[in-house]
């Protein structure tokens, strides 16, 4: 709440002289945006009061007052430019809680609602033969984890030789058009790539081929142009000083950068391989196409559908058994599991780059 | 160890543009030479065609000779990795690989280059070439702290350490005391007086008194005016050079009046 | 090197070491494989698709033929990443402002890693949310905004009773991508030069003007990429919208009642695994269209992002 008057401006000697007048010019007391802002909510909730809406538009009458309150008593004390500024901050300050609004919405209604199946049985049970009450969501972690594994094993090692490809050797129209078409697949909707998956399999082994590796191959086409560009950067930032110290003691190429240049961006890396599973472990819509859906536990990624935790949530929330509540509570549960992966990966990924980051600075 | 290394009408190209214009040179073996002259006079350009190194920017290429021990290091064939074990070299930058150890960063050469040494042997190295580089007594303590905690003093002499555990017959020094304070670039300055037992050494510097203080030898490049290649004017030894030296240009140059 | 002695250079005659050419073999070829998956995505979905192209109206599902089925698809999808990204766009520079220039440092990095870690959230768990909780939360403003504003197309209504519009949606999706968009735009406020800020406060300029003078020009063509990364994000975007938007197809701009367009994306989610025969290959022609939309979308951001590394000299 404080953000909203974070200017606590030292409002001295920042004005131009102004033609003729003295340096010294009317400023507001410090505790005018308090006091504004005080007044402005004791208003509002007076006006809301009286016509008897809610919270939201509370907070809505309360910056809008305050904007306008603070601005025209700025400009009476201080002048246009200076009113204009100040009405400037809490538009800005305004829109930052506005946005927050709804973010911490959906943070608090996952943990809420999520905590209720929270418990042993929905990490170790799974659907098979479940009707009603009860059940887990085993199946669909393993074959998140199946599914996502697979990712990672294709994605990285193509991913980190094109981006040393680009960084040490590409320099022609080969290097640039790969460049390009790695943008182009950054842009790749998720829907899109679940299609070429399931089309590829289509083809190869027969209509209708469905498991847990054609979603890996879809999540791949996401993830590869991740691992890529940020495997890129961090290799690029390899100061060209440590591959000429390297060559200068005549070692041959592959090596300087087996090495040298890999160990010295390791860090940054595995930090960028990890935001990019935390990106494709969340995946639904290519997963629902390529991998399927089961109640059965799937260990094979090569035959038969494979649940995943994405697909799993989604499935209990639209097709929902009798009574609807238990399958609801399950597809928060999950939700709230995927959320809390993600959180833990970007986490990590945060902590590596803290932890390896180059000791002493240059 | 030493060698002696012959140019001849060495030209040093980047795509179609002459950087550098038929030098002709003759660098002696347990000597320093300095090569001086205004900025973007090709002098680390040459410097760094000695061993190959400017092959690292694509479009670069050479004409004419540089033969060491009877060998043209650009004969056809000759591999520019092998040729860069021979002749070293220290940078600008003091640069120790930031991932390793002061003990690995001067061990780096020797496991690049894929010896398979017993523990000893390599321990003995590390410790040769940091007394060679008058840093033991420094880091004997701390070997397996990161490099990049030395001081910038420490680590060009822990660069020149790493440089010399390779045993090559030529090092190459490339204005190795210009990010330096005056006290350890006084350091590196002893610790080249002490390698030219062993080694031949070519040093760059823009530094006209360390070039007086350090070498034997001394070359003076200079270049006709922007967009012209540079070229040798003379090299001769280094009290000459200082005291009488045949071109006008070196003497201007010499006494500050361009450059 | 023990050799240390004579015929120091006694370099091998070899040109090229084969360790060498394998490594930059095995590199080059994995720029190569992206190259051939890329095509690999146009080419499978064009032979999965082509029997829709060529198959008789009656067959496609809706019995109109592909490009009466795959309209109304391209304008809900348009209509609702437009919406959203009109909502999402200006919201994003001012929170970018409030964390570059107007939160104390220790609170800008804070809120900088809390709006990486919105922007990885699955959006599966925005479609739930837009579902159970913004869905309901929309029916009092839209009938507000029928009563008062009903003489806009818009707003026609009538309002729908669960909330699932194309308002609700388009508000998910600007939800959504107000966290990358942010990021991209936040980024380019951060660097904006040190020197062009305190040249324009020595000019006496308030926070306003300096933004003014020396953070937007500076910024301005990131607030174009990054507009364009969210918009490529909705137009894709699947999961949310199959989730919240209760589509009745046909093409209306009217955004609160309950006869709402559906999206490409969101259509083949729904649609798909009911689907057989003729049906998936017209699934996969939209999807085709979505690939082809995103595609046009990407490289016009891309364009204006290396525009701006020309001009500024740096990345």
């Amino acid at each position: 709440m404080s953000t909203t008057t974070s200017p606590p401006t030292p409002t001295e000697s920042v004005e131009p002289p102004n033609g003729t007048k003295s340096l010294v010019r009317g400023t507001l007391p410090r505790w005018a945006s308090w006091g504004a802002l005080g007044a402005a909510a004791v208003l509002a909730g007076l006006i809301v009061r009286l016509l008897g809406f809610g919270v939201t538009p509370f907070v809505l009458s309360t910056a809008v007052l305050y904007a306008i309150g603070i601005s025209g008593w700025s400009r009476w004390v201080e002048g246009g430019r200076k009113a204009t500024d100040r009405a400037f901050t809490a538009l800005v300050a305004s829109a930052f809680l506005l946005a927050l609004t709804p973010l911490v919405s959906v943070v608090v209604t996952v943990i809420s609602r999520g905590l209720d199946r929270f418990d042993g049985q929905f990490f170790t049970y799974s659907m098979r033969g479940v009707v009603g009450d009860g059940g887990g969501a085993y199946h669909a972690i393993m074959g998140t984890l199946i599914t996502s594994g697979l990712a990672t094993l294709m994605s990285v090692p193509i991913g980190l030789a094109t981006a040393i490809y680009l960084v040490e050797y590409g320099h022609g129209r080969l290097s640039r058009a790969i460049t390009f078409f790695v943008d182009v697949m950054t842009g790749i909707p998720s829907i899109v790539a679940g299609l070429f998956a399931y089309a590829l399999f289509a083809l190869v082994f027969g209509p209708g081929t469905v498991n847990g590796f054609a979603g890996a191959v879809a999540l791949s086409v996401l993830m590869i142009p991740i691992v890529v560009r940020s495997s890129e950067e961090m290799l690029k930032i390899v100061p060209d000083d440590l591959r000429e110290a390297a060559f200068a003691l005549g070692t041959p190429k592959w090596k300087v950068i087996v090495r040298v240049v890999l160990p010295t961006a390791v860090a940054g890396i595995s930090t960028g391989v990890t935001l990019a599973i935390a990106r494709v472990v969340g995946e639904t819509a290519p997963l629902l196409i390529a991998t399927g859906a089961t109640g059965s536990t799937n260990f094979n990624p090569f035959s038969g559908q494979m649940a995943t935790l994405s697909v799993f949530s989604y499935y209990e929330y639209a097709s929902p058994g009798v009574p609807v509540d238990p399958s609801l509570d399950r597809a928060w549960t999950a939700a709230l599991t995927l959320m809390l992966i993600v959180m833990v990966l970007n986490l990590v990924a945060r902590s590596i780059s803290l932890l390896f980051a180059p000791k002493a600075g240059r | 160890m030493a060698k002696r290394i012959d140019v001849k009408d060495l030209d040093i190209y980047y795509g179609s543009f002459r950087a550098v214009r038929s030098v002709s040179m003759t660098i002696q073996p347990r000597a320093v030479t300095a090569l001086i002259g205004p900025s973007g006079c090709g002098k680390s350009t040459y410097l760094r065609a000695l061993n190959r190194m400017h092959e690292l920017i694509p479009s670069a290429r050479v004409e004419g000779k540089v033969v060491m021990d009877d060998q043209d290091l650009y004969a056809p064939g000759m591999d520019p990795v092998d040729v860069r074990k021979h002749v070293g070299m220290v940078f600008q930058r003091p640069n120790p690989f930031p991932t390793m150890s002061i003990y690995d960063n001067v061990a780096a050469g020797l496991r690049l280059n894929n010896k398979r040494l017993r523990k000893s042997e390599t321990d003995e190295v590390v410790e040769e070439s940091l007394r060679g580089a008058n840093l033991w007594e420094e880091v004997k303590d701390r070997l397996r702290k990161p490099g990049s905690g030395l001081s910038g003093g420490q680590q060009q002499r822990l660069c020149i350490a790493r440089a010399i555990a390779v045993r090559p017959d030529v090092l190459l020094m490339d204005e190795p005391c210009s990010a330096l304070d005056p006290i350890s670039t006084h350091a590196v300055e002893d610790l080249m007086a002490q390698l030219k037992e062993n080694y031949t050494i070519v040093i760059v510097t823009h530094n006209m008194q360390q070039a007086a203080r350090v070498s034997n030898y001394t070359g003076f490049f200079n270049i006709a005016g922007t967009g012209q290649p540079g070229e040798l004017v003379e090299i001769d030894e280094t009290p000459t050079i200082f005291s009488t030296p045949t071109h006008t240009a070196t003497e201007e140059y010499i006494s500050g009046r361009f450059g | 090197m023990s050799n240390t002695g004579q015929g120091a250079a006694t370099a091998r005659r070899v040109r090229k070491r084969p360790a060498d050419q394998a490594f930059r073999g095995i590199t080059t070829g994995a720029g190569v494989l992206i190259l051939v998956v890329l095509a690999g995505v146009a080419a499978f979905l064009l032979i999965e698709a082509w029997p829709s192209f060529v198959a008789p109206a009656e067959e496609i599902p809706g019995e109109g033929g592909l490009v009466l089925y795959i309209w109304p698809l391209v304008f809900g999808t348009l209509l609702a990443s437009v919406l959203a990204l009109v909502i999402a766009a200006p919201l994003a520079v001012l929170i970018a402002l409030f964390i570059t220039h107007y939160a104390p440092r220790k609170l800008a990095q804070f809120l900088g890693y809390v709006v990486d870690l919105l922007a990885a959230v699955p959006s599966i768990i925005y479609g739930l949310w837009g579902f159970t909780v913004l869905a309901p939360a929309t029916r009092g403003p839209a009938e507000w905004l029928h009563e008062y504003l009903g003489f806009v197309p818009l707003f026609a209504g009538p309002p729908s009773t669960t909330g699932r519009t194309m308002f609700t949606t388009a508000l998910v999706l600007a939800v959504m991508i107000l966290p990358i968009v942010t990021a991209v735009i936040r980024e380019a406020f951060l660097q904006t030069p040190k020197l062009h800020e305190e040249a324009s406060l020595a000019l006496g300029a308030t926070r306003l003007e300096m933004i003014r003078m020396a953070v937007l020009p500076f910024g301005s063509s990131s607030i174009i990429s990054g507009s364009m990364l969210g918009l490529g994000r909705a137009l894709g975007e699947t999961m949310a919208v199959a989730i919240v938007l209760s589509a009745s197809g046909g093409v209306t701009f009217n955004l609160i009642s309950s006869g709402n367009p559906a999206t490409i994306a969101a259509n083949i989610a729904l649609e798909f695994p009911e689907s057989s025969g003729v049906a998936i290959d017209t699934l996969i022609a939209s999807g085709l269209v979505l690939f082809a939309i995103t595609l046009v979308v990407n490289m016009i951001a891309r364009a204006v992002i290396n525009r701006r590394t020309d001009f500024s000299g740096a990345s």
